[in-house]
């Protein structure tokens, strides 16, 4: 999911640094305001996590690998906001030092792994677990479905990001100029083997955790914006 | 145990099995994630190198490119674990330090 350099075209590539700049000017206004003293050395946790589940790759057997990214359980415990700016941190040590992440993509990669993926979960996390007591099931469950469902949701947008450059970018003789495979390739495969596989070990991870944090700290679970 | 402390022993005991990150796709056979190729791969995968492709793949050289020490690994190829490993180490506490850094800076500047 982590897009390299070359795979899109200036013009996306541009595009969504333009999208995301703003995003991260009203993340860093809303985290300043919200952001209590007791909250810092969770935050630093969370760009952590992010980055070290991110390393562990699950094949699919011949095939391809992939992996969770950890961003909906930091956006339920510190909300959206906060999970944006720390996988943002991750994203960015990710590519600069590891090359995990294209520079010239790196707005695009925040835009659905740092934005779209911890907003989509946070909000379907709230809505499945509506009213439900910080330590009921349904919060386990909610947790599950939203980590399952922001994953496919982001898995869907960079099959669109990849499969929309052969669209935008070929040669004069129809040769494709960056990502060479066209929508009807990358979104069902993006879509499909998250489906099928990745999007169950983020609901895995995102479950497990809120499951364990019921017991030994509930206090994180209380509402956070 | 204060809940600070333990999800920082989460995260070592993570950073410890990050090897399995790299073991088990080995194991499986499986290759890169869809849409990560590198330029040899796409070649062969298509069979043409796009040309926009080429001229931005190596936009950027990362000291650690793919979190192994490439030169460390082809010494040793038991050795690249290790540097998975460190890795993961240097990543966990360059971004711990980043984050704390700006939230830092949130905070004191409200």
């Amino acid at each position: 999911m982590h897009i390299p350099d070359g795979y899109l075209g200036p013009a996306t590539c541009g595009f969504f640094y333009l999208v995301m700049l703003p995003i991260w000017m009203v993340a860093s206004k809303i985290v300043q305001k919200a952001l209590k003293a007791r909250q810092v050395p969770l935050l630093a946790i969370a760009a952590a996590f992010s980055f070290v589940i991110m390393m562990f790759n699950i094949p699919i057997p011949g095939g391809t690998t992939g992996h969770a990214i950890g961003g909906v359980l930091i956006a339920i415990l510190l909300g959206p906001w906060a999970a944006s700016i720390a996988i943002t941190v991750a994203l960015v040590i990710q590519a600069l030092l590891f090359g995990d992440g294209g520079l010239s993509a790196l707005g695009a990669n925040c835009f659905n792994m740092a934005f779209v993926f911890p907003f989509s979960g946070y909000y379907i996390y709230k809505a499945v677990s509506y009213n439900a007591p910080v330590i009921s099931n349904r919060r386990v469950v909610a947790a599950g479905i939203a980590g399952y469902l922001a994953l496919n949701i982001v898995a869907a947008l960079t099959g669109l990001e990849f499969g929309l450059q052969p669209l935008l970018h070929r040669t004069a003789s129809g040769q494709a100029l960056y990502c060479p495979y066209g929508l009807n390739v990358a979104l069902p495969v993006m879509l499909s083997e998250h489906l099928l596989v990745f999007g169950w070990v983020e609901a895995i991870v995102t479950a497990l955790v809120i499951k364990y944090l019921q017991k030994q700290a509930p206090e994180l679970l209380t509402e956070s914006k | 145990m204060k809940v600070v402390a333990k999800f920082w022993f989460f995260i070592g005991v993570l950073a410890a099995l990050s090897p399995l990150g790299l073991l088990l796709p080995e194991h499986f056979k499986a290759g890169p994630a869809w849409g990560e190729w590198g330029v040899d791969e796409i070649r062969e995968l298509t069979g043409y190198l796009p040309k926009g492709l080429e001229k931005l793949a190596n936009l950027w050289e990362a000291p650690v490119s793919d979190y192994t020490f490439k030169a460390w690994g082809q010494k040793r190829p038991a050795d690249l674990s290790l540097t998975y490993i460190l890795s993961a180490i240097i990543g966990v506490m360059v971004c711990a330090g980043v984050m704390l850094l700006i939230a830092k800076f949130l905070v004191k500047n409200k």
